[in-house]
């Protein structure tokens, strides 16, 4: 088989890999987006929250610990315990609800009814605060995240092994395929079906759909929008979570993970800020064409370096030619 | 004789009650000036006036609507059943049974008719089988929107809609529907079997209405009661038959008058007359 067909093919893959990882950021965006019209700037920083809150739980990482040693004069760090994964992911879900009520109740319930650019200007305050917060909980170090693949707790023995593997025989090629991008894949899968068939066959589902369509009529029928963003900020929070167990997975818990937001806004405006098949398709083209064209175009001829700013360029010409996205919504208009 | 009876008993039992209410937009517009207005339990009430008079905005008081879109009640009261109910959360205020149908429709575009319907029962927690019960109450009422169950309701005519916004707000099982403008934008035909079926869900269903209307020659005969708001405050008010025959109501509403239509300019200023004298 031809080498270099084999070689585009593996860069395929890759790149659709990749760009699960930019639908899971761009998934937690239109969330927020479709049920309150807030443009979440905080969402990147709400993966890296997740993602430290996570490895702090499972180290068992005294939370504060530099501010209470300052003010107390002691010198705790650590509990001295680790925490199951499942655990600690539970223990990050419940801390991540926490934060969508706090958000909630301290910030946009204040601000109900006031214009969109001033809502946006309270997530960039927000993704600072929380970067803030998350550096001063569980300090700024990277630290490596394992989830489950190196700990050996949460699968049954063998299956790690598996899991490192990862190179496939094929068509007799060997690809390389890291098999945690696998699992990503069918990870983001079971998410979003989840998160259709709540939206479509559940009473809080309904009512998110109904916030989504007109805040005024859902109020006037007894939906309480308080109640309903905190549900839509937790589930974006859980989103956040699964991208920053994800991509933390893959290199490390560091602060640069929450720019991953900026790579989501190329595929929001690709597959329209709305809708939630237009952030997977959207994620997985940027992915796939960002790779494929650093290797067929970017390196060979432009030297290189093209991912950084081709999904730009392409968001840039889809605003052209098509501003709601691939998949905005519908505007209804009736004839 | 029997709307004597009717009106004097009713008014030993009012549902609803707003005493005096002031409404200020936004910390500095005021919109209303000292509105009362009493709704007896099982009748149909009708507020009427021209644009900007204030019936939304009173209607929105009374559901608690307000709140979202910074306006709020700065003085007076509105009791339902007794209980003070102008600072309550709209949630609250559909579980008490007080449900507003907004001006506009305001059905959810991309939802279904019947999930829009369903979203009505959304306060509800007597079980699925009585909403389920009450849906094709609904649907019996609206045999139109069964047809057009699986439809998105944003595809559907302004009539549908209409019919979709009373029927989510009846799936709320109320005791008082607050109908904002259900002529709104429809054809005379239309509003007449809207109104119709408004007439019938109140005599079997014993639901009240407070009926916010400018077109007030329909209000007026589906009504038992009527209120006349003007620039934020209550003008006049009487028993719709009275306010039916009433010169001024027929001269400045109806469009009727002994001398023939008047021209608009003398309209204007026997209005702000008339608005000096009361």
């Amino acid at each position: 088989m031809n080498e270099q067909l084999a070689f585009t093919i593996e860069v395929f893959l890759n790149g659709l890999m990749a760009g699960v990882l930019y639908a899971l950021v761009a998934l937690g965006f239109v969330l927020i987006y479709k049920a309150s019209g807030i443009f979440n700037y905080a969402q990147g920083v709400m993966a890296l929250f997740a993602a430290m809150t996570l490895v702090g739980i499972q180290n068992g990482q005294v939370p504060f610990a530099h501010l209470i040693n300052a003010i107390f004069g002691t010198d705790v760090h650590k509990f001295g315990w680790h925490v199951h994964s499942f655990a600690a992911i539970l223990l990050t879900v419940i801390v991540m609800i926490a934060l969508a009520w706090m958000v909630q109740q301290f910030v946009f319930k204040h601000l109900v009814g006031q214009e969109p650019i001033i809502l946006f200007m309270a997530t960039i305050g927000l993704a600072y605060f929380l970067e803030g917060v998350a550096d001063l909980m569980w300090g700024s170090e990277l630290k490596a995240l394992n989830v489950c693949a190196s700990e050996g707790n949460c699968l049954p023995q063998g299956m790690n092994v598996w899991l490192e593997g990862t190179t496939y025989e094929a068509l007799g090629y060997g690809f390389f395929i890291d098999n945690l991008d696998i699992v990503a894949s069918i990870v983001a899968a079971v998410l979003v079906a989840g998160l259709v068939i709540f939206a479509q066959y559940t009473k809080q589902g309904r009512a998110m759909r109904a916030v989504a369509d007109d805040h005024q009529a859902a109020l006037s029928v007894g939906v309480s929008l308080n109640f309903i963003w905190v549900l839509v900020w937790s589930l974006a929070g859980f989103v956040a979570l699964v991208a920053g167990i994800m991509w933390g997975a893959k290199s490390g818990v560091q602060f640069s993970l929450s720019l991953i937001a900026l790579k989501a806004l190329p595929v929001l405006m690709l597959g329209g800020f709305t809708s939630i098949p237009g952030a997977i398709i959207g994620g997985l083209i940027i992915g796939v064409g960002e790779k494929l064209f650093e290797f067929l175009i970017g390196a060979p001829f432009l030297g290189g370096a093209t991912e950084n700013w081709f999904a730009y360029m392409l968001a840039l010409v889809f605003l052209v030619f098509r501003p709601q996205g691939l998949f905005g919504e519908k505007i209804i208009e009736r004839v | 004789m029997l709307d004597d009876a009717k009106q004097a008993d009713a008014q030993v039992d009012n549902v609803l009650e707003v005493n005096n209410i002031e409404v200020i937009y936004n910390h500095v517009i005021l919109v209303l000036k000292g509105v009362s207005l009493n709704v007896p339990k099982g009748g149909i009430t009708a507020l009427l006036g021209g644009n900007g008079a204030g019936k939304t905005t009173t209607l929105k008081a009374i559901s608690g609507l307000l709140a979202s879109e910074r306006g709020e009640v700065t003085k007076g009261s509105i009791k339902y059943r007794g209980q003070d109910i102008q600072h309550a959360d709209p949630a609250e205020t559909v579980k008490q049974g007080v449900v507003q149908v907004m001006e506009g429709r305001h059905c959810f575009e991309h939802l279904t008719i019947e999930e829009n319907l369903m979203t009505g029962a959304y306060t509800r927690t007597d079980g699925n089988a009585a909403i389920a019960a009450d849906l094709e109450l609904v649907y019996n009422y609206f045999p139109r929107l069964k047809e057009r169950r699986k439809s998105q309701a944003g595809y559907t005519s302004g009539g549908e809609q209409q019919m979709c916004a009373v029927g989510r707000a009846l799936m709320s099982k109320p005791e008082t529907i607050l109908l904002d403008e259900p002529s709104m934008g429809l054809a005379p035909q239309l509003v007449e079997q809207i109104f119709d079926i408004v007439k019938s869900i109140n005599e079997q269903e014993g639901v009240t209405f407070l009926l916010a209307e400018q077109n007030t020659n329909v209000a007026l005969r589906f009504a038992h009661y009527g209120y006349i708001l003007e620039s934020g405050r209550v003008v006049m008010d009487g028993p719709a038959k009275d306010l039916r025959e009433n010169q001024d109501v027929k001269e400045f509403y109806l469009g009727m008058s002994d001398e023939g239509r008047k021209s608009f300019r003398d309209v204007r200023s026997y209005r702000r007359r008339k608005r000096w004298l009361s």
